[in-house]
């Protein structure tokens, strides 16, 4: 069970720095004010509490996060689903955080109280907090399968959240004989990594071109279209026979059209492994079911939602409902950036900055916000999308200012140069956060 | 009344016949958007790809922590007129003003370089101090760790960014001063690929 923070806990630990150090002043003196607790372990989280230590080592940090690995969506696909690495390459432990002297608390929050400043978790402890990063993720809208939900994702993988549903969704494709379909239901807008889905097509025409060339993969779209979409299409048609409209290649997309629902989702059969759109009926042999998305659980628990996601002060990050708590990756309706890992460590940043000028008594600083993020569609063959952001003057949106796609004409070392850099980007993404 | 221009004309056009030139209305609508971020929060944008306080882990994204700042500035403003050619970094290095450079081109000389740790081939890599100590040393001092010349880091850089970089020296693609023009060029007819090889792994080994 982890430990349980309360005040007396730490009044002991300020007493006995106070006894040792600062003689003659108030023990509380010297933490007041600085404790920051941070839920959620991921790619926000994470890297919001290092930056907090960077930004200023006097603030009392605390990380709580249920696991003790955290499995990055990005590059899952490429090195794990695709590449047979094995989720151990896209693991990464705390202790890197922990050198940075964040404390890191494995538990789960249940609960944020905003008003006494305490968040509660499932291992009982009440934990005191001044500031509070909140962090926590995606949750799936399970109503959005009707037929597939929480339990189906035992057998049928959504793998959205990365671990063992990764692992189970590389096994699966392992297991599947030559001249099997891969069906891929992506999620509606908005969600976690928008091109993602397409890029896991990709990988598993990668590995399907490889080790079993008779096998197809067959995406239902809620959508119309996608992001990088042209390059996606493009690459498609270069590496797996792709033709729009067609069921020739070995990637067969169905979009549905604005008004339509053509390829929406209207029933999951788990075990008769098939999925019913507003068109017809498609069965698979490996299933892969990504349903729409939300904030995560916390978020809802705490009351800083608004709809789906939450609401922020696009400057801060913190929520628009309640004070002193910021919202950060995937769940905040951060408006003008995408819901991606880079944005996410951005937005950390950000959030880090401002948590540290206010309890410091200092202005929020002006932000700076970027996204950078690849696309691997197979071996060799990589692109990307990148942006500069600024913040509206009147604080409304954060304005896309600077960058764009890999362009459509990019030569053939371009695009292996690009698939460089996205192993790179990984590397030092990830030392970013947990490191 | 006379117009100067052609934007100007077809502002007037705009305005006289209510009709709206997309390019236009961006140019006059661009929203104001808040500038003056410190150099630290513009700077730590770039660690998601150049590592935290630009110690890259490679091995295709250098490290920019501790490069000289003149040549900073040089490789961003480069990146911005489209003068220096890459992928990602044309499209990123727009969206900041001069000033903007100059404070993260100050922030990033500043840190200190941290040498990549990477593979190489010691007999090469001997032939290569040799090469370097003739063609290079000039200009990249200290085996190439010096950048007092404004120069770029050689020693500990990673070795695929400076294969590239060397790659659109040599091609063309990029342009190199009169003096490395001439080495580079007098190198690579005497030694061809090899010698530059032997250079890479040259730097790769100073760790």
């Amino acid at each position: 069970m982890a430990k349980r923070i309360n005040r007396r806990n730490f009044i002991q630990s300020a007493g006995a720095v106070t006894a040792a150090g600062v003689i003659g002043m108030p023990g509380l003196a010297l933490g007041a004010g600085k404790k920051v607790v941070v839920v959620g372990g991921g790619t926000g989280g994470a890297t919001a509490a290092k930056y907090l230590k960077r930004a200023d080592p006097a603030i009392e940090v605390t990380l709580i996060e249920p696991n003790k690995t955290y499995y990055t969506c990005y590059l899952s696909n490429v090195y794990v689903i695709g590449g047979g690495k094995g989720i151990e390459s896209i693991a990464h432990s705390y202790d890197g955080l922990a050198k940075h002297g964040v404390k890191v608390v494995h538990d789960y929050v249940t609960g944020i109280d905003a008003a006494a400043k305490k968040v509660t978790t499932k291992g009982g402890a009440t934990i005191e907090y001044d500031r509070c990063i909140v962090s926590p993720g995606i949750d799936f809208k399970w109503e959005s399968t009707p037929g597939y939900d929480e339990a189906a994702s035992g057998t049928i993988a959504h793998a959205w959240k990365a671990g063992p549903q990764t692992a189970m969704l590389r096994k699966q494709l392992e297991e599947m004989k030559d001249g099997g379909t891969f069906l891929l239901a992506p999620p509606p807008n908005p969600f976690r990594c928008p091109p993602g889905p397409y890029e896991r097509a990709s990988q598993v025409a990668a590995y399907f071109k490889k080790h079993k060339p008779k096998s197809k993969v067959l995406i239902l779209d809620p959508k119309g279209k996608f992001s990088k979409f042209g390059l996606f299409k493009q690459a498609w048609g270069k590496l797996y026979g792709f033709k729009e409209g067609s069921d020739e290649g070995m990637i067969v997309w169905r979009g549905t059209p604005k008004g339509s629902d053509d390829n929406k989702i209207v029933k999951v059969d788990v075990a008769g492994k098939s999925i019913e759109t507003g068109f017809g009926s498609e069965k698979g042999d490996v299933l892969n079911i990504i349903p729409a998305q939300k904030a995560g659980k916390i978020a809802f628990a705490a009351g800083l939602t608004k709809g789906d996601w939450c609401p922020v002060n696009l400057r801060t990050f913190e929520s628009t409902i309640h004070k002193d708590i910021y919202v950060i990756g995937d769940s905040a309706a951060a408006k003008g950036l995408p819901k991606s890992g880079y944005a996410a460590n951005s937005e950390a940043k950000v959030a880090a900055a401002a948590v540290a000028a206010s309890l410091n008594g200092k202005d929020a600083p002006v932000p700076a916000y970027v996204n950078t993020c690849y696309s691997i569609a197979g071996p060799g063959y990589g692109f990307s999308v990148a942006a500069v952001y600024r913040l509206k003057e009147d604080g409304s949106k954060v304005q896309k200012v600077s960058g764009g796609l890999t362009p459509s004409d990019a030569s053939k070392s371009t695009l292996a140069s690009e698939e460089t850099y996205a192993h790179s980007w990984y590397k030092n993404i990830t030392s970013d956060i947990f490191g | 009344m006379v117009i100067k221009t052609i934007a100007g004309a077809l502002l007037v056009a705009g305005l006289a016949f209510g009709i709206s030139n997309a390019a236009l209305a961006d140019k006059k609508m661009a929203p104001k958007t808040l500038m003056g971020a410190s150099a630290q929060a513009l700077s730590d944008t770039c660690a998601g790809c150049h590592g935290t306080d630009g110690a890259s882990g490679g091995p295709g994204t250098p490290t920019i922590g501790g490069l000289s700042k003149a040549y900073f500035v040089e490789l961003m403003k480069g990146f911005k007129s489209g003068d220096i050619p890459g992928t990602i970094m044309g499209r990123i290095a727009k969206g900041y003003s001069d000033e903007e450079i100059e404070k993260i081109a100050s922030h990033f000389s500043g840190l200190k370089f941290v040498p990549a740790k990477q593979a190489f081939d010691a007999a090469k890599a001997k032939k290569g101090a040799k090469t370097h100590e003739k063609y290079c040393e000039k200009c990249h001092s200290d085996g190439g760790t010096n950048t007092e010349d404004d120069t770029g880091r050689l020693a500990g850089q990673w070795t695929h960014y400076l294969q590239s970089t060397m790659a659109d020296f040599i091609s063309g693609k990029r342009d190199m001063t009169r003096k490395m023009k001439k080495r580079v060029m007098k190198l690579h007819k005497k030694g061809g690929d090899a010698a530059f090889d032997e250079l890479m792994n040259y730097y790769a080994s100073q760790q």
